[in-house]
């Protein structure tokens, strides 16, 4: 631990990331050698993993313009992913625009640590405007679905994703020791952890549905042990990468577990609506960015704000 | 020129495609690897034979000509220089179908002697965006002309709703493309076409293609 003490806990955090990843690829590479049937996707599963985690890396470490930047282009992905997937109307084409303009002014309210603009922007002036924009068209039919789906599209890819690049900044704000860096790291790895974590107990264990029509496969048991095993583990990382003890960094884990669930049924009902697997083909062995992003649609803000209440 | 075309490519089109649009591909092992081919894909946007020629690796790019005709692309001297120059196409006269004697596809068939890799739209231009029109006979004369060659069917979605005909504000969208398996021509004309919509109605049958009205 003596080569370690030197560095900070981000990059701390980091190497054991790197050293659960190589875990992984050594099993992986195992069970392609042993031949065992589906460890084609999975090599590929893994291979898009390095690959995010390595970008998510220097998108963090470089500083915080380096990372909003990086989260806004992910914004982006998401919202042009989710304007592909809906039925649109022809008559929208330039009102989608207006929606894409959102993305960069967004997160510019984010980067420049404007706090009461970042929380009205979409909510209350997109939301108006958009609508506005929509209705300017002139064109009734179809209308409601229109404003329906833009601004909920807008509310989930782009304010619910921004709250990631604020809490590079909430961080600073609050004193937080491993910086704005930390608090992400801590909940992207929690919310892609507790992604594994259920999906594993829910393989093992799994047996009674919560939202069957949504997705068969998620279960209570997979929730619970998810929801159990995140927690534990946000127990020893809290203290380490958050000003958060380890009573409220159980909280946090929870919170994190719960809402990453609901994030991931709710992107899981908008693909079952559209009758999609994959939101996309972007990232082999995952599907789309918005597959990969669901959990943290909902545990970004939740986990935002439960430490701007207690904590700023 | 040749470098124009290339730094064109690699510095404009591609950036683009991977940026402001996203192509999500299947079938990319059923490309052909070297000339003579012919894709045969339907017609929505402009970006339909950019985003095809990117499909490609850049060495290919003075392989790959876009079939266009010569009515449309050679309006205007600034139009004709580009779309020669830069997309690289390979003009035709739609007219002279009529005249005596004339063979349209002449230019075709001898490119593909070359070896090249043509970019065919049966559709004939880009119509309605994302609404499949009658394809025309061309293609199946063609094949039919250079019996050896592979004609590969491709179905496009997305690019129209990108960039449709008549508008010149890229909204961006992803695209869906397809690749079929190739077909041979044959003796029968109508025969050719048949099999050729076939295959093109179940490469569209295979993807989520979002009402866009």
């Amino acid at each position: 631990m003596s080569v370690l003490s030197g560095l900070s806990t981000v990059h701390q955090a980091l190497i054991g990331i790197y050293a659960l990843l190589l875990i992984a690829s050594g099993i992986v590479a195992a069970l392609l050698r042993k031949g065992v049937s589906g460890s084609g996707e999975l090599v590929a599963r893994v291979k898009s993993w390095w690959w995010m985690i390595g970008v998510f890396t220097f998108a963090i470490l470089i500083g915080p313009a380096a990372s909003v930047i990086f989260l806004g282009f992910l914004s982006f992905l998401a919202l042009k992913e989710y304007f592909s997937l809906i039925p649109t109307r022809r008559i929208d084409r330039e009102v989608l625009l207006w929606a894409y303009l959102a993305v960069p002014i967004q997160f510019y309210w984010v980067y420049s640590e404007w706090y009461g603009m970042f929380i009205v922007f979409i909510p209350v002036w997109m939301f108006l405007f958009l609508s506005m924009v929509i209705t300017l068209r002139g064109e009734t039919e179809g209308f409601l679905r229109a404003v329906g789906t833009y601004t909920w599209g807008l509310m989930i890819t782009v304010f619910a994703l921004s709250h990631l690049a604020g809490l590079m900044f909430l961080g600073r704000e609050i004193g937080n020791p491993a910086g704005g860096a930390g608090l992400l790291l801590f909940l992207v790895f929690l919310t892609q952890f507790n992604d594994v974590a259920q999906f594993t107990w829910g393989k093992l264990f799994g047996k009674h549905a919560i939202v069957s029509k949504v997705s068969p496969k998620k279960t209570w048991e997979g929730f619970l042990g998810g929801l159990a095993t995140t927690t534990l583990v946000a127990v020893f990382l809290g203290p380490f990468l958050t000003v958060m003890d380890p009573l409220w960094s159980a909280f946090a884990g929870a919170a994190i577990a719960a809402a990453g669930f609901i994030g991931d049924v709710t992107i899981s009902a908008l693909k079952r609506d559209l009758k999609v697997k994959d939101s996309s083909g972007l990232i082999p062995g995952h599907g789309g960015i918005l597959d990969r992003v669901d959990s943290l649609t909902y545990a970004a803000p939740a986990f935002f704000h439960i430490i701007r209440y207690f904590y700023a | 020129m040749k470098l124009l075309r290339l730094a064109f490519f690699a510095l404009v089109i591609r950036p683009v495609l991977l940026i402001l649009l996203g192509v999500n591909l299947r079938g990319r092992e059923k490309l052909p690897i070297s000339g003579p081919a012919v894709l045969a894909a339907n017609h929505n946007s402009h970006l339909d034979t950019l985003t095809l020629i990117a499909l490609f690796p850049l060495r290919d790019l003075p392989r790959i000509r876009p079939v266009a005709a010569m009515d449309y692309f050679l309006k205007n001297r600034f139009l004709a220089w580009f779309a020669t120059n830069i997309i690289g196409i390979l003009p035709i006269d739609r007219q002279s179908g009529a005249k005596e004697g004339a063979n349209p596809l002449e230019a075709c068939e001898e490119a593909l002697v070359r070896g090249d890799i043509l970019i065919l739209f049966p559709e004939g231009s880009r119509g309605e965006p994302e609404r499949l029109s009658g394809f025309k006979k061309g293609i199946a004369h063609l094949a039919r002309g250079c019996p050896d060659v592979p004609v590969i069917p491709i179905f496009m979605y997305g690019l129209g709703r990108a960039l449709p005909k008549g508008s010149f504000i890229l909204v961006p969208f992803n695209c869906d493309i397809v690749v079929g398996d190739e077909l041979y021509g044959e003796e029968d004309i109508s025969a050719f076409m048949t099999r050729y919509e076939a295959e093109m109605k179940h490469l569209a049958s295979d993807l989520h293609l979002p009402v866009w009205e």
